[in-house]
Parts: C-alpha cells; sequence; structure tokens
C-alpha cells in the first residue's frame, strides 16, 4: 500500500516535470541598433506585458483592488489610445496572500513563464524585499513598488526597484512641519501598527520633530491580528498629549476615531495618516464626530466631491464602469492603482530605448511629470540620487463632510533635504 | 469491474507475442520498486528539465514536506492535534537566518542549531501538552502561533522586528556546475530524504509502534507498559525539530525572513495541507506539500476576485470526497487497478 | 483610582465583546462536541447580511429578525451539506472542514461586499454614562444586557426544555440517544442553526464596535476561545464570566504590565488557555469529563 501510494506520487512528480518542458536558456531577446544588447524580453512594437504581485487573499486582501484600478487603466488605454505609443499593454497580475515565499514563487513566473518586461508593482515591504535582489540579477524593472518604506529609494544596490508613492518618513515630515507651525509646544501621543509601516513613520516623525519644542509624550502600538484598538487608545487617553497622531490602516483608523469622539474628556487635535484619511474611514465613525481631524494627501480621492466635476476623475469613474463594473469605484484603493498606473504610462513615454534597461533609465529619471489622478501642484521627480518618485503631499482637514485642503503643497525634499535612511 | 476486464482481456489475447505478457507480469511482481526507481530517477533529473520557476517551486514543495512530516508524526501516528507548527518552522527560519546575519556561519552548519532550538522548544511544551488531548492541545498551539508574531516582533536587536532579515542564498560550489535554483533544490532534496528515512526508520521501531499503540488506544497502550508521557512528549519534540528543519531550509531558499510570513495562516494551511495530504502515511506529507504549494496558485487561475473561495472550497471538497486524504485516494486508486491487472492475468 | 476603573470598565467592554462570540462556541460544543473554528467568520457574515437589509432600507429590529431567521438556516444547511457526509470521521477531519469553511466565509464575504469598512447602524445610542467618576458607554451596556439575555434563554433551553434534555443526551452518548428515539442528525443540525443564530447575534452587538469587514472577527476567535475554555466549553455561564475575566486580564495586563505592553497582551489568552487546562481542565463552570475508554 505504502509502495503503490509511492507510486502514484511518482507520477504525480513526472506529470508536473512533463508539464513544462525542457530547460532552454532563458529565451530573453535583446535590441539592435541604437540600443543594441538591450534586453526586450516582452516588448514589441505592437505589445508590452507587465506583471504585478498583489495580496488578493489572506489578510491583506483589502489591497486586492490595487490591480483593478490598474487593469482599468490599461484597459481604457488600449481602447482609447491604441496602447502606450502604440503598444497594447497586457496586465498580468498574481496573488501572493501577503506571503514573501509566495512573492518570490510569483515573481519568478511572471519573468521566467509569462516574460513579463517589467514588474509592475509588487505590494508590502515584506513581499517587495523578498523579490528585489531577484529582479535585480534578473535585470527586471521592478517598477513603482506598493509600499511606502523608505529603503526602495535610499538603498543604492537595488537600481531595478523604484518606489512610488510618498515613503512613510515623507508623510511624517509633512505632519511635524504642520505641527511646528501649528502647535510649537505639541505633546503627541502616538497610536501605531506595529510593521514595517507604522514603525517607519513614527520614526520619520521623531526625526523631523528633533531640535523642536514638540515632544512624544506617548506611544502604544497594535497588532493588524488585533480584534480593536480600545484598549490602546485607553492607554493614549492617559498622557495628557494635546495631539493625537493616528498611524493606522483603514479599520483600525476608523476605530481610533471613534474611541477618540467617544472619550469627550479628551480632546487633542487629531492627525490621521493618508492610509486611513478615505471617507470610507470617516463616514462609519460619522461626520460630526471627526470635524477638523488632520491630515495629508496626494492623489485624488474618488469620494471627495470636489472632485466630481475633474475631467480625471471622470475619465477614471466612466473606465471602471465600463472595465470594471464589479469593482466598487469609490474605493480609494482603485483610485490608487489608476494613478500608478498612468504614471507608469508617462514613464514609458519618456523611455528613449524601448528596453528593461530604457525603463529602469526612464524611472530614475523623471522630471516634473505631471500625473493628472495627483492633486494639483503635486509630480513625479526622481534623478541618479533621488529614488523616491512622489516627496511632496499637502495638508488637508476635515470640514462639513469634506476634506479641505489648506496651505501649499510641500515638498519635503526641499523642507528637510533628501531621505537618508 | 468485470465489463472492463472482459473487455481488455480480448485485446491482450490478440496480441501475438508473450513479450508484452513477461513486461505485464514483471510490472506486478516488481512494479513497486519500478516505481520507486522512476520516482527517484523523475527528482533527481527534474531540475536539469525544468525552468527555474519551476524548480523552485519543487523546493517549496520539499521544504513543506519536511514540515509535513514532522507535523504527520504528532497528528497522524501519535493522534494529537497542533494549530501551531508554523510557530516551530519559525523559530527554525530565524534560527538559521539570525545565525547567517549575526554570525556569519555556512548555511549548512546552520541546520542542526535550528533543529536542535526547535527540538528543545518542542520538548518544552511536549510536557504541558501531555495533560491535553484533541480540542486543547489545537487551542494551546493556536494560541502560540498567534502569540508568536508580536514576540518576534518585539526582540528587535536580533530578529530584525517588524522589518525581518535579508540573507544571502546559499552559493553552488564551483565543482557542482549548479546554478543556484538548482543547488537548492538539492540541498532540500538531501534533507528531505534524510527526513523521510529518518522517520521512516522510527516508524518501524518500537517507538513507531508504541505511538501507533497510543493514537488507537490511549488506556490499552498504557495498561500495556507503555510510557505514555515519554513517548508523547517525544513526539511533540521530534515533531517540531522537524518544523524547524523545514524552517532552515526556508530561510536558504527564501533568503528573507519577516515576522509576516509566520502568521497563524502558516500553521493552519500546513495542518490543512497534512490532512489534505493523508494522514499517517509516508505520502501524505509530500501530497500535502505539492497542494500547499500548487492549490493557492491553482485557485487564482480559477477565481481571480477571491482565490481564498477556491481554497476553502477545495479543502472541504477534498475532506469530503477523500477523508483519508489524497494519499488515501492515491492508496484506493492504485489496489484497484492491481486488481483488474491481477484478475486480468487470470483470465488470460 | 478612577484611571484604573476605567481602565476595567474597558476590559468588561472588550470581554463582552469576546463573551458574545464565546456562547455561539459553547452552544456547538455542547450540542455536537466539536469546535467550530469557523464561528467568527459566520458571525461576520451574518453581520453583513444585516448590514445588506439595512442598506436596503429596513428598519433595524426587522432587520435583525431576518438575519436571525436567515443565520439559523444557513448553520442548519452547513451540518447538512458539509459536516453530516463526515459524521462519525475523526475529530480532526471535521476540525479541518471548519477551517476550510473559515477560509470560504472570509473570502466570500470580501469578494461579495469587498474589504471597505462598512458603516453599521449602531442599535445603541452613542455617548457614556457617568457612574461615580467612570464613563461606561452606552453601547457597552447595551451588549451587557444582550448578552445576559441570551445567556439566560440558553440555560434555560439547556436545563429546562425537551429539546435541552435530548441535546445533552445525543452529546452524552449519541448511540443510546438514537436508541431511545431521538432524532440524532436533526440535533446536531438544530445546534449549528441555533449556535449560528447566537453567532448572529455576537456579530450584530460587534460590528458597531470593531467595524464592519471580512477581518472583524479573527482576531476576536482566540479570545472567545481563551473565555470558553475559562468558564467551560459546556457552560453559558461560565462563557459570559469568562469573556469578561478575559477582556479585564488582558486590557489590565497591557496597560499596566510594561513588559507585556499593548504588543504582547494577545499572550494573556495563551496564559489563561494553558493555566486552566493545567490546573481546573474543565474550567471554572464546567463538568468535569469523565473519561471511559
Amino acid at each position: 500500500m505504502r509502495r503503490s501510494v509511492m507510486g502514484a506520487t511518482a507520477v504525480a512528480v513526472l506529470l508536473a516535470s512533463a508539464a513544462c518542458g525542457g530547460r532552454g536558456e532563458e529565451g530573453g531577446t535583446t535590441a539592435q541598433g541604437e540600443c543594441k544588447g538591450q534586453q526586450t524580453t516582452g516588448i514589441t512594437d505592437k505589445s508590452v506585458k507587465l506583471g504585478g504581485i498583489y495580496p488578493l487573499s489572506g489578510p491583506a486582501s483589502a489591497y486586492g483592488q490595487i490591480p483593478v484600478g490598474v487593469k482599468a487603466y490599461f484597459d481604457s488605454v488600449n481602447a482609447e489610445e491604441n496602447g502606450i505609443g502604440g503598444r497594447k499593454v497586457t496586465f498580468v497580475f498574481r496573488d501572493d496572500g501577503y506571503q514573501p515565499a509566495r512573492a518570490v514563487e510569483e515573481a519568478r513566473r511572471l519573468v521566467e513563464q509569462e516574460q513579463v518586461f517589467a514588474l509592475f508593482q509588487t505590494l508590502g515591504t515584506p513581499s517587495t524585499t523578498a523579490v528585489w535582489d531577484y529582479a535585480g540579477q534578473r535585470k527586471v524593472p521592478q517598477v513603482f513598488v506598493a509600499t511606502g518604506a523608505s529603503k526602495w529609494g535610499t538603498d543604492k544596490s537595488h537600481p531595478w526597484t523604484i518606489g512610488w508613492q510618498p515613503n512613510y518618513i515623507s508623510e511624517a515630515r509633512i505632519y511635524a512641519q504642520f505641527l511646528k507651525g501649528e502647535k510649537p509646544q505639541a505633546k503627541v501621543a502616538v497610536l501605531y501598527q506595529n510593521d514595517d509601516f507604522g514603525k517607519d513613520l513614527l520614526g520619520g516623525f521623531k526625526k523631523a520633530i528633533e531640535g523642536s519644542q514638540i515632544k512624544v509624550v506617548a506611544e502604544q502600538s497594535y497588532e493588524v491580528a488585533d480584534p480593536s484598538v480600545d484598549p490602546q487608545m485607553r492607554n493614549l487617553a492617559g498622557s495628557g498629549a494635546d495631539v493625537f497622531l493616528n498611524v493606522t490602516t483603514p479599520k483600525f483608523g476608523s476605530q481610533a476615531l471613534a474611541a477618540d469622539a467617544k472619550n469627550t474628556r479628551w480632546n487633542p487635535l487629531h492627525i490621521i495618516n493618508n492610509v486611513a484619511a478615505s471617507l470610507t474611514v470617516l463616514r462609519p465613525v460619522g461626520f460630526p464626530n471627526v470635524q477638523n481631524t488632520v491630515s495629508a494627501a496626494y492623489y485624488k480621492d474618488p469620494v471627495d466631491p470636489q472632485w466630481a466635476n475633474d475631467a480625471e476623475m471622470k475619465r477614471y469613474k466612466a473606465a471602471m464602469a465600463k472595465y470594471a463594473p464589479n469593482a466598487d469605484v469609490n474605493n480609494q484603493y482603485n483610485a490608487f492603482g489608476w494613478a500608478a498606473a498612468a504614471s507608469f504610462h508617462k514613464t514609458m513615454q519618456a523611455m528613449k530605448c524601448p528596453t528593461r534597461e530604457g525603463l529602469r533609465d526612464a524611472m530614475r529619471n523623471l522630471k516634473d511629470v505631471r500625473v493628472d489622478m495627483l492633486l494639483p501642484g503635486i509630480s513625479l521627480n526622481t534623478g541618479a540620487d533621488d529614488g523616491f518618485p512622489i516627496e511632496s503631499m499637502q495638508l488637508m482637514r476635515f470640514k462639513g463632510e469634506r476634506w479641505e485642503l489648506f496651505g501649499q503643497v510641500i515638498d519635503t525634499r526641499k523642507e528637510f533635504g533628501p531621505v537618508t535612511h | 469491474m468485470t465489463e472492463s476486464t472482459k473487455q481488455a482481456a480480448p485485446v491482450a489475447d490478440a496480441a501475438p507475442a508473450t513479450g508484452r505478457r513477461d513486461v505485464r507480469a514483471l510490472l506486478q511482481e516488481r512494479w513497486q520498486w519500478l516505481a520507486a526507481a522512476a520516482l527517484v530517477a523523475a527528482v533527481c533529473f527534474a531540475p536539469f528539465q525544468l525552468v527555474p520557476f519551476r524548480v523552485f517551486q519543487l523546493t517549496m514543495v520539499l521544504v513543506y514536506a519536511v514540515a509535513l512530516l514532522g507535523l504527520n508524526l504528532l497528528v497522524g501516528h501519535a493522534g494529537q492535534i497542533s494549530l501551531g507548527h508554523g510557530a516551530f518552522f519559525a523559530v527554525g527560519a530565524y534560527t538559521s537566518a539570525i545565525l547567517l546575519h549575526d554570525h556569519g556561519l555556512p548555511h549548512l552548519v546552520t541546520l542542526p542549531f535550528a533543529a536542535a532550538l526547535a527540538f528543545v522548544l518542542g520538548l518544552g511544551l511536549g510536557v504541558p501538552a501531555l495533560r491535553l488531548r484533541g480540542l486543547y492541545l489545537a487551542l494551546v498551539t493556536l494560541a502560540i502561533a498567534i502569540f508568536l508574531v508580536p514576540l518576534i516582533k518585539r526582540f528587535e536587536s536580533v530578529t530584525g522586528g517588524a522589518m525581518g532579515l535579508t540573507l544571502e542564498k546559499p552559493v553552488p560550489p564551483a565543482w557542482t556546475g549548479l546554478a543556484e535554483d538548482q543547488w537548492l533544490y538539492f540541498l532540500a532534496l538531501a534533507v528531505t530524504a534524510l527526513a523521510f528515512a529518518s522517520v521512516y526508520g522510527l516508524l518501524r521501531s518500537r517507538v513507531g509502534r508504541a505511538l501507533h499503540a497510543i493514537r488507537d488506544n490511549e488506556a490499552a497502550a498504557e495498561v500495556m507498559g507503555v510510557k505514555l508521557s515519554f513517548y508523547k512528549t517525544l513526539a511533540f519534540a521530534w515533531s517540531a525539530m522537524l518544523a524547524g528543519v523545514a524552517g532552515c531550509v526556508y530561510t536558504w531558499t527564501i533568503a528573507f525572513v519577516a515576522p509576516d510570513s509566520f502568521t497563524v495562516t502558516l500553521s493552519i494551511t500546513l495542518l490543512a495541507g497534512l490532512v489534505v495530504g493523508g494522514l499517517g502515511s509516508m505520502a501524505g506529507p509530500v501530497l500535502g506539500g505539492l497542494f500547499v504549494v500548487y492549490v493557492p496558485s491553482l485557485s487564482q487561475d480559477i477565481n481571480k476576485g477571491a482565490p481564498g473561495v477556491v481554497f476553502g472550497l477545495l479543502i472541504i471538497v477534498v475532506m469530503l470526497v477523500a477523508p483519508t486524504g489524497l494519499a488515501g485516494l492515491a492508496g484506493r486508486a492504485a489496489r484497484s487497478t492491481r486488481k483488474v491487472l491481477q484478475k486480468e492475468r487470470r483470465n488470460a | 483610582m478612577s484611571e484604573f476603573l476605567q481602565q476595567v470598565v474597558e476590559g468588561l467592554g472588550a470581554g463582552a465583546i469576546y463573551a458574545s462570540l464565546a456562547l455561539a462556541l459553547v452552544l456547538i460544543y455542547r450540542f455536537t462536541g466539536i469546535v467550530n473554528f469557523a464561528q467568527g467568520e459566520l458571525a461576520m457574515f451574518s453581520a453583513y447580511i444585516a448590514w445588506q437589509c439595512v442598506h436596503a432600507g429596513l428598519p433595524f429590529w426587522l432587520a435583525l429578525l431576518i438575519t436571525l431567521a436567515v443565520s439559523f438556516t444557513g448553520g442548519m444547511l452547513i451540518e447538512r451539506v458539509v459536516i453530516r457526509p463526515v459524521e462519525g470521521a475523526p475529530e480532526l477531519t471535521v476540525v479541518i472542514i471548519t477551517v476550510g469553511l473559515f477560509i470560504f466565509v472570509n473570502a466570500a464575504a470580501g469578494w461579495i461586499w469587498s474589504f471597505l469598512i462598512k458603516d453599521f447602524p449602531n442599535p445603541f445610542p452613542g455617548g457614556a454614562a457617568e457612574l461615580g467618576g467612570v464613563a461606561v458607554g452606552y453601547a457597552t451596556l447595551g451588549i451587557f444586557v444582550v448578552v445576559g439575555v441570551v445567556m439566560g434563554l440558553l440555560y434555560l433551553l439547556f436545563q429546562h426544555t425537551k429539546i435541552g434534555l435530548a441535546m445533552r443526551a445525543v452529546s452524552a452518548n449519541p448511540d443510546s440517544a438514537r436508541l431511545v428515539g431521538i432524532r440524532v442528525g436533526w440535533m446536531l443540525a438544530l445546534g449549528w442553526g441555533l449556535a449560528a443564530m447566537v453567532g448572529a447575534v455576537s456579530g450584530v452587538l460587534v460590528a458597531p464596535q470593531l467595524f464592519l469587514e471580512p477581518n472583524m472577527m479573527g482576531g476576536v476567535l482566540i479570545y472567545a476561545f481563551a473565555a470558553a475554555t475559562l468558564g467551560g466549553f459546556d457552560s453559558p455561564v461560565g462563557a459570559v464570566v469568562g469573556g469578561l475575566v478575559v477582556g479585564v486580564a488582558e486590557t489590565l495586563a497591557g496597560a499596566y504590565v510594561d513588559a507585556i505592553g499593548a504588543d504582547l497582551k494577545v499572550g494573556v489568552p495563551l496564559v489563561i488557555i494553558l493555566a486552566v487546562l493545567l490546573l481546573r481542565p474543565q474550567g471554572l463552570f464546567g463538568h468535569a469529563e469523565v473519561e471511559r475508554a
């Protein structure tokens, strides 16, 4: 019996190996002419193939909406503009369940089997970290990774990987800058998610307030697996802080806002980070309870009525209705994916050579590139020593039923110098 | 059954030469050995035939197979439920990672450390586990798996905290002429073979008989003089050790560890993989490893919107169709094939 | 002092949430002798059904009634379709099926309703009552009342009805129960239905507090397990007391023990489960199981 099972296993393994041919050398192609020798795998004059990795299952599946927005963008560009510069975009996205091991597997699948031109977005710091060595070895661009860790921009040994959204340190600097003007003596209580995101933002904030009178008087962390942050909020309320910095992901953002509203004896100035600043987070708490909350933004929230007549927003909503009819058009992650895809469009257009090397050089040489889904005044800028496409954000305050942008767009690079760690 | 035999028989008789019958006889008598040889050949040959991506997948199958082998020892052979084996897997992975990262040890040298630490922890946990049975042990191990993630994050100076540790992959020695992925595969294969051989030997010894006696009837086993506490603790420790070994090979393969890779999801996936693969058989862990690696990618091919729907459904369906797991199913298929062959022979 | 009391109240609030799910766990354990790992997810799914009804314009209480009915039917259906066929299989098989159910229901909810949080109507008024310098939210008080009522009803069901008697017979000895004419299969289905219903109450109570999204109950589950273990897996009273103790212990440990802190307080249920199992395996209110070989 045991042997017979072994036989069955042998058959299974044989089938698995037979299913996929011999080990040919990597079927990569190279360019001729001016860009001679550069890789042209996954790109022709008529097409370009991209691969993305997102958590479609598991605890972080909320982010699984991002590729829906990306795909809607590329589908509409394919239909209306005949692709990017005549190249129709094929966008393949895979699920890694937020597991680094599976991210590696999927990255290999996309590069070796799907033969994609570039990895367009891998989501989450752990998954992206697990993949970026591989991308570097294979010389495959890993473009606009969907995580705000600062290492994508500061690291010098991974030229093939680049971030997109403002890194968490830049965002922290925005809030520090705001407090320096508004409340120079502020005592700050911080609630943060106990992972790379929360730690980066908190660390960046502490660094940005160095040398000022602002102090962090209490900090509490929570785990994504925690049912509620109410106990943490209770502890923070006892600190006597007059500013509350809410570094959370959506559900916990709502919980913290609600806990703050419920506690009538503690009324700090509430700053909520961008990740949790969507109206979908604020509405369940009740708009009257979240008045005057402060946050910062860099792209347009589809729920926000001030963009109702914005041309790009209309285009986004029309494309979503057409190409992703089952998705929730108001989901901010769809808009995020849309904006990143539009940024990729611009980057492709800036390529000198239609090659992987060309894309790498283009993504590291963006100069004042405007993307319509981003807030007015915010553009993409990278350079040889600048691996952060977006480093500007604008502050906003919640009034009535919507966010009101105020002040100027803050370029953190100008104010604080480059992020260096 | 008779229908098919009747149909098959004339075809066999129509064969003019006796050669074919010899082949069939050989197949019947020696087919286990042939199957084993085919398996060995396939397993050794695969990395030279497949693209690196497939080799990587098979390497992961081996990693999970070792972990499941350990879990099988506990669940399949000693009859205890663990929903926290991901924790031991993580201990092995982190032991190897820390030794590589902070002390610069060679990859292979980290393996005994990872195994030993997991073994000791398993022994320590085995003692309270003695008093727990069934569901309660499941709950305790589940709670451990949940607790481990924040615990790893807390000791940031050693573990790298939430950011994790990035490591180097083992470099294939020049004389092998192998690529990195092939070398990793053979390392994993060697560890797997060793693990399977040890467990096979273990189960053939008095230890194996003692464990089975405990699983089938604790009281009776005790009456017969089996030292329950001794064997149960030991089963737990061995099981933890194998999970730790798997974690160590995982670290070599992925070259990156982070706490969020070892959430309770991993533990649950392991248990599901084992039960689906088949409890208490030697092939179960291998089939379970195939399940754990291939089914998530398969389920997203079926449904992009929610691969979890398919994954959950598949687990339920396999349990309903084959409560003894894929190994049981394969065994049943093999037995009926053999019966058909035997009948055919008699008819011929 | 008032700060300490406030922390205790906070803990009781969390405990009430754990207790509400623990009640469903206890119920299904009493009926069928298994632990349903998908119980929390079923509760979450029920909360979505309630949300959908309210969203469609139904008044809250009508939506609740519909949700309870749907959950009851759904629970029985699940028992018939996926648990029945493996009746008599090893405990492990059933555990794995509930794990599969867990993954399936979670993903299905995300697929149908997305992972964005929903604004779930709060049946209780906002704000808080001031009791001796300590603020107690009306929502917390409301949960206490509902959990107390459910506990009382379950107690009556277990101890003073024919169904309760039959159910106890089934879980004590299915074969003998069948011999005296109890329809064991239907009793098990009834157990699943009732547990799903109690879970639905939990989901609806919890949703306005934790905010409704597919992973809402995932974090609650381990605390509910700790509560049920502490109180005794076969005692509704125990589940509630256990839930409150776990909630208070966890909150105080997180607030006052620096070595634990907010990040490691998830270790509290582990310690509680271990301690109970080693010192008093039947829990505070449970009955010791006599093992017969």
